[in-house]
């Protein structure tokens, strides 16, 4: 009897464990995909805006990888992401997109404010590809190599911090 | 100067992280064939929206979640299995999607919990009877 005198004690410094590790590390709330290391859904999506052609699948598996921007007008971080976008083709990556639910008047401003790092801009008004994607959210990128097999998913905007390990990501993909 | 800082607060508007474009169709549209529409909406009720986690995409006002119920009720009227709806947004979202969870090893103590904990308390309910006696 005496020992289990102790056990709601023991119980209780349990749960402070508990609460106090979920403190010191919250919880991860992104969604990966999981199509991670699987072969691009087939999808054709139209233009976004005139003047620029839209993205198909068939268009990622062109022998070169690729980076796909997922990303929306209406969208804040995708504006602070625009100028690491710029850089990263600067530094000779491809850069392909998908505006999710934009109207192309939209599209054209925030490309002519934030510049326009793109090739091709498919236009997902009801966002169906993003799903088909595993996606969750704007903006998110996606690195498919020349087999068209998504390699690698950047949750968030890219930063200029995670320029080394996009950029590497997108040799090792070669 | 607070009653004049409240009342800009009042017209301040909130800061628009959605689109501009309408829902959907289908997003807040019921199939017009009742057994259609009542298997989607069973579906929509157990998959998980990815904006507001912990709720279901039927609860949600997340345009996203809108586009997911677009897609349930779509893929339902083109007659595909609501099993095979769920099985292709796992496929993509993971298992975490659903709220029904699967029988696998990782989600054992979940199926096994309540049956562990009810033979615990007639465990010790049983020592209580015998010492009464």
């Amino acid at each position: 009897m005496s020992r289990a005198r102790f056990l709601p004690l023991i119980v209780f410094a349990f749960i402070v464990a508990a609460v106090a590790w979920r403190l010191a590390t919250p919880k991860d709330d992104r969604i990966a995909s999981k199509l991670e290391g699987q072969k691009l859904p087939a999808f054709a999506l139209p233009p976004a805006l005139p003047g620029k052609p839209g993205l198909t699948s068939a268009d990622l598996a062109g022998g070169k990888p690729r980076l796909v921007n997922i990303f929306a007008s209406w969208c804040v971080p995708c504006i602070a992401e625009a100028p690491v976008l710029l850089d990263l083709r600067r530094r000779g990556v491809a850069i392909d997109a998908i505006a999710i639910r934009d109207k192309p008047e939209d599209v054209a401003a925030f490309l002519a404010r934030h510049g326009d790092p793109f090739a091709r801009i498919g236009s997902d008004d009801r966002s169906q590809v993003q799903i088909a994607l595993g996606s969750s959210g704007v903006p998110e990128s996606f690195v498919i190599d020349g087999a068209g097999v998504i390699r690698a998913q950047h949750i968030g905007p890219i930063m200029p911090q995670d320029v080394p390990d996009i950029l590497r990501t997108m040799e090792a993909a070669k | 100067m607070k009653c004049a800082l409240f009342a800009l607060l009042l017209i301040a508007a909130p800061l628009h992280a959605d689109s501009s474009l309408p829902p959907s169709r289908w997003a807040n549209e019921q199939l017009p064939e009742a057994r259609q529409e009542a298997a989607a909406t069973a579906l929509m009720q157990e998959l998980r929206c990815l904006v507001c986690q912990g709720q279901s995409i039927a609860d949600s006002d997340a345009e996203l979640a809108g586009d997911m119920r677009a897609l349930v009720r779509d893929r339902i009227a083109r007659g595909e299995r609501p099993e095979a709806v769920r099985k292709w947004l796992v496929e993509r979202y993971g298992a975490w999607v659903s709220y029904r969870p699967p029988l696998e090893p990782l989600s054992w103590p979940l199926y096994v919990a309540p049956i562990a904990l009810l033979l615990a308390g007639a465990w010790l309910l049983r020592g209580r009877f015998r010492r009464r006696r």
